[in-house]
């Protein structure tokens, strides 16, 4: 952890030594999630609602997913560059350092620009939360930070499994990206929107889907439809550390499978 | 000199730059797959709204969304999302000194170099996406997910044509990118910025026309309108007759302004550059 946050700091200092570059970089994903918004925005002022569900509501599922990928990306940032590692055979070094590879690999760079996307989300998350009228009660704060947690971790998860496969496939293949992007996308709409076999996708091959929906459904006091008790919302971000650690097998496997392509 | 041997240079390298291109088939095959993932993804999502909201919120149905996702997805990589890395370096390390010195016009080389390398990336996925669409789909019982034909054959002539000067029009915003590259040096700026307005503004997002009417009719005269939403609009036949040719004269103009911009810009930096190293 002590050598994590070394890493991060290191980082810092390195990026804001181009503080114009750094601004940008923050702006461009700034708008990137804001034109989103407008979009979810835009549909939901034209039809009124989706599936039962208001702006207001909508604009919760909306934060939570970008709080926690941010968060994730933020931290997790070194994965989503693991390829060029692999593909120049510096995974090596990483392999003689007395440390864990996945720590390394996570603090080989840290992505700060993320942080407008954070105040963003949380701006948006905070905005639902106001505007949804939550009956709030101490058992719904505790999901609110569970969900949040829950949905960071699914997506350090993301982020590991999909660096995992590079051992395989040496080039990084942006059919990953539906696991990852597709993933904010995907949970940022009620799962009641999707049909069937991608609601299966969503709940138990990437839960993206179980670890938002249900628990902002519990948080929002709204019956799921599709027929789970309310207390299932608290129990459904579990989810995320399984399947984290479903990820971190596949990384094991991956490091042992390794063959360098360096010299 | 005739004029074929005029434009062999620029010929020779759309064709070198298309097969160099072809050459990442696992990389085409896997984006192929994402784009398809998207679109059933963004159609499942329209769905939902056009079924949760009164059936008189917009003249632009789902009929008409469908074949709008499908073809966004198609042409995706028509689209000014990246510049072409090679180009960009060559500015960025000096190297573009080394194009300088070639006896030919240095805009309309970039310019023929980059739509091939657009042309190379769309066209196998959507050649692709055409098979899956329109084949797969029904076949797996989502027919009324599949991609339709064009509203009439007088819709589909004029969206080949509007589909071609979409694509003359992202190479020459990238052109206009690069060329400003001679004063910022990194790029990278406006390519953080540039991609969340080319999709917002070109409709990938959501339909411009489910946008509240103001805003749609203000992204309407927007270049970026011009790269994606007007084509698939005369595809579908949401724009038709008068209305579609107009659409197609903004996008004629636009060019013109692009190219003009693209080429001052280059012009004006050449005379400043100074290229360091040996």
């Amino acid at each position: 952890m002590w050598l994590y946050l070394r890493y991060t700091a290191t980082h810092f200092r390195t990026q804001m030594q181009y503080p114009g570059s750094l601004g940008l970089q923050v702006l461009g994903s700034v708008m990137f999630t804001a034109v989103e918004f407008v979009g979810v925005w835009a549909l939901l002022d034209r039809f009124g609602s989706v599936r039962g569900w208001q702006l207001a509501e909508v604009a919760v599922l909306y934060g939570v997913v970008m709080v926690g990928f941010a968060t994730a990306e933020a931290t997790g940032r070194g994965f989503d560059t693991f390829h060029r590692l692999i593909r120049r055979g510096d995974f090596d070094r990483v392999l003689l350092r007395p440390r864990h590879t996945v720590l390394q690999v996570a603090g080989a760079e840290f992505a700060f620009h993320r942080a407008g996307r954070l105040l963003q989300g949380a701006a948006i998350l905070a905005w639902g939360l106001v505007h949804a009228g939550v009956a709030w009660s101490p058992a719904r704060v505790v999901l609110l930070a569970e969900t949040l947690v829950g949905v960071t971790v699914l997506f350090l998860g993301v982020f590991v499994a999909t660096a995992a496969v590079t051992f395989w496939t040496v080039q990084s293949l942006e059919l990953l990206a539906i696991v990852s992007n597709g993933s904010v996308d995907a949970g940022s709409y009620p799962a009641t929107v999707y049909r069937r076999f991608m609601r299966r996708f969503l709940f138990f091959i990437v839960p993206i889907g179980t670890v938002t929906y249900f628990p902002v459904a519990a948080l929002l006091g709204r019956a799921d439809p599709l027929g789970t008790p309310a207390w299932f919302g608290w129990a459904a971000p579990a989810a995320a550390p399984l399947f984290l650690a479903a990820a971190l097998l596949l990384w094991r496997l991956g490091v042992r499978h390794y063959n360098s392509t360096g010299s | 000199m005739t004029l074929s041997m005029r434009l062999a240079p620029y010929r020779g390298v759309l064709r070198a730059r298309w097969r160099e291109t072809l050459q990442y088939r696992l990389a085409a095959l896997a984006g192929f797959g994402t784009q398809c993932y998207w679109g059933l993804l963004r159609l499942m999502i329209l769905a939902a709204f056009y079924q949760s909201g009164p059936a008189d919120a917009t003249d632009f149905s789902f009929a008409h969304a469908v074949p709008y996702v499908w073809l966004g997805q198609a042409l995706l990589s028509l689209f000014p999302f990246r510049l072409d890395g090679e180009l960009a370096d060559g500015v960025r390390t000096g190297s573009v000194a080394g194009e300088l010195l070639r006896p030919i016009d240095l805009y309309s080389y970039w310019f023929w170099r980059m739509t091939a390398w657009r042309l190379a990336q769309a066209a196998p996925r959507c050649l692709l996406m055409l098979v899956v669409a329109v084949g797969v789909l029904p076949l797996v019982g989502l027919d009324e997910w599949a991609l339709t034909a064009p509203a009439s054959v007088g819709a589909g002539a004029l969206y080949l044509a509007a589909t071609a000067l979409a694509l003359l029009l992202g190479v020459a915003v990238t052109a206009v990118l690069i060329s400003m590259m001679f004063w910022t040096v990194s790029s990278e700026g406006a390519m953080y910025v540039l991609p969340a307005i080319v999709w917002f503004g070109g409709g990938l997002v959501t339909p411009l026309p489910l946008l509240p009417d103001g805003l749609a009719a203000v992204l309407g005269y927007l270049p970026f309108a011009g790269l994606m939403d007007i084509p698939f609009r005369i595809y579908v036949g949401h724009l038709a007759g008068a209305e579609a040719l107009a659409h197609l004269a903004l996008q004629v103009g636009w060019l013109a302004v692009l190219v003009v911009l693209g080429r001052v810009l280059l012009a004006r930096g050449l005379r400043r550059v100074v290229i360091l190293g040996g």
